[in-house]
């Protein structure tokens, strides 16, 4: 049973999203990081792009292949976790503490589309 | 979707399974890598079952087989195994495979899982000879046992000298108690056996194996047997082969016989042989950061020259590169070239394709 975080929200393409003082953070959850496997690459945007939901902003390389990362949200990146550039292993270790990339939120409603970790559990089973 | 007799005991062991060629199989148990290192240092067990095994019986089962084998079937001794193709009139290849010669009356074709029913088809559909062919798939469990422990291990099951199965051939013999076929192959680049026999021999087999090697041997997913063979460059069907690649193209030649029998293909091999092909299959290296993977586009400039056919990062050395076709002449070692990767291009050299030293105990 892989592990899911009460107060985030969720994405049925299995991203989290953490809301700290109008910013996103963003990550792959225990599920996703379990049925890629080894996390071997991740390939990260540029800081001060533009994401829109929906819409790839990077992908995540395990030994067998290659997944995009789905933004949950729209706005511009303002900071990327360039730790996972040496250490993408660290999405598979603490898949909830190592986001991806932090986003500066367009628009805050859009969070209400998204799935609450109850929601989210009912698609992982 | 279709189970092996093995599946069960690959649910119990916790692997991570997945449909491949219409069968529920074990990705990994533990990590590709980890599974990956356990074959190239101490052993490793595969479930292999859902392999092919097509049966050609009677007094002309080599002409049948040397009419539609790349390679020289006449020309093997009893107890041999050779690797070759089946290939089209035009000389891509319907699948790559071993022949197993028991003598010139009978022959066993093993085929990839995922040619069973097309390989089937192409060889009754040949079949203008006394001879006859039955698909014995479903009657047989097969395994692999690979890496530099694999002779030991087996030989605590049986009293027959493996020593005495050479490098691609094989015996009928006792193991654990049970008659099976025994031939000293395999596809990762170590010593090693595959082990063919009735299903519940084979899960028994299983058991006794793992419960002897103990810390020295490890169940080992589909994963590592992708980057296993793919490190010391072996073609696996669908990627580095097929209907639009030739043996030629894919560096198959050593498993090409133009002076035996004549087979289906072998006039349009031989007019690629004398004009030498327009690509072939090479290795990349990836000097930028990033995977290349299977499809692909390889640049020179703005021209489009190949497609990447298998890319990993190597467990072994810990590279990133890839098996690629490439048009000649920038197939030439050294070759600069640019990879896209996800609408990005990615700088690559061309190098040698072996990743890693096979250590076969010929």
């Amino acid at each position: 049973m892989s592990k899911i975080v009460k107060g985030l929200y969720y994405t049925n393409t299995h991203e989290w999203v953490k809301v700290e003082d109008g910013f996103a953070y963003i990550g792959i959850t225990d599920y996703a990081q379990e049925s890629l496997g080894e996390i071997v690459f991740v390939e990260l945007p540029e800081e001060e792009t533009a994401v829109e939901a929906g819409e790839e902003f990077g992908a995540i390389e395990s030994v067998k292949a290659a997944s995009d990362i789905i933004s949950p949200v729209t706005g511009t990146i303002v900071v990327v976790n360039d730790e996972l550039e040496d250490s993408p292993e660290l999405l598979n270790e603490d898949p909830y503490e190592n986001w991806i990339v932090k986003v500066d939120l367009e628009d805050e409603t859009e969070l209400n589309k998204l799935l609450n970790a109850d929601e989210y559990e009912d698609i992982c089973e | 979707m279709n189970h092996t007799a093995l599946h069960d005991t690959h649910v119990k062991l916790g692997a991570k399974m997945t449909e491949f060629a219409g069968f529920d199989m074990p990705i990994s148990y533990t990590s590709i890598t980890e599974e990956h290192r356990m074959v190239r240092e101490q052993c490793g067990i595969f479930d292999v079952s859902h392999m092919g095994e097509i049966c050609v019986r009677g007094p002309e089962a080599e002409q049948l087989v040397d009419r539609l084998f790349t390679n020289d079937v006449a020309g093997m001794a009893p107890n041999q195994v050779t690797y070759g193709m089946m290939c089209y009139d035009d000389g891509g290849v319907v699948d790559d495979l071993l022949v197993y010669k028991f003598a010139s009356d009978h022959i066993l074709l093993v085929v990839n899982a995922s040619n069973i029913a097309k390989d089937f088809a192409w060889v009754t559909s040949h079949n203008n000879f006394d001879c006859k062919v039955t698909d014995e798939s479903p009657n047989f469990s097969e395994v692999a046992l690979q890496g530099p422990h694999a002779q030991t291990l087996l030989q605590q099951f049986t009293d027959f000298d493996l020593e005495q199965i050479t490098f691609f051939t094989f015996r009928t013999i006792t193991v654990n108690h049970h008659e099976m076929l025994v031939s000293r192959t395999g596809y990762t680049g170590e010593d090693g056996f595959e082990i063919y026999g009735a299903h519940d021999d084979i899960v028994e087999l299983w058991d006794a194996l793992l419960e002897q090697g103990g810390e020295h041997i490890a169940p080992i997913g589909l994963g590592a047997r992708d980057t296993l063979r793919f490190e010391v460059a072996l073609p696996l069907y669908g990627n580095e082969l097929s209907k639009d690649i030739t043996p030629l193209e894919a560096g198959l030649s050593f498993a090409v016989a133009f002076d035996a029998a004549d087979f289906i293909g072998k006039d349009a091999l031989l007019a690629q042989k004398e004009t030498k092909t327009s690509r072939r299959i090479c290795g990349l290296k990836l000097l930028d950061k990033g995977i290349i993977r299977h499809g692909y586009p390889v640049f020179a400039g703005n021209a489009e020259v190949g497609f990447v056919t298998t890319g990993y990062i190597a467990p072994t050395s810990g590279e990133t590169v890839a098996l690629a076709m490439i048009d000649r002449p920038h197939d030439k070692l050294g070759s600069e070239l640019e990879v896209e990767i996800r609408g990005k291009r990615k700088k690559v050299v061309v190098i040698s394709k072996k990743f890693y030293n096979k250590k076969y105990k010929k």
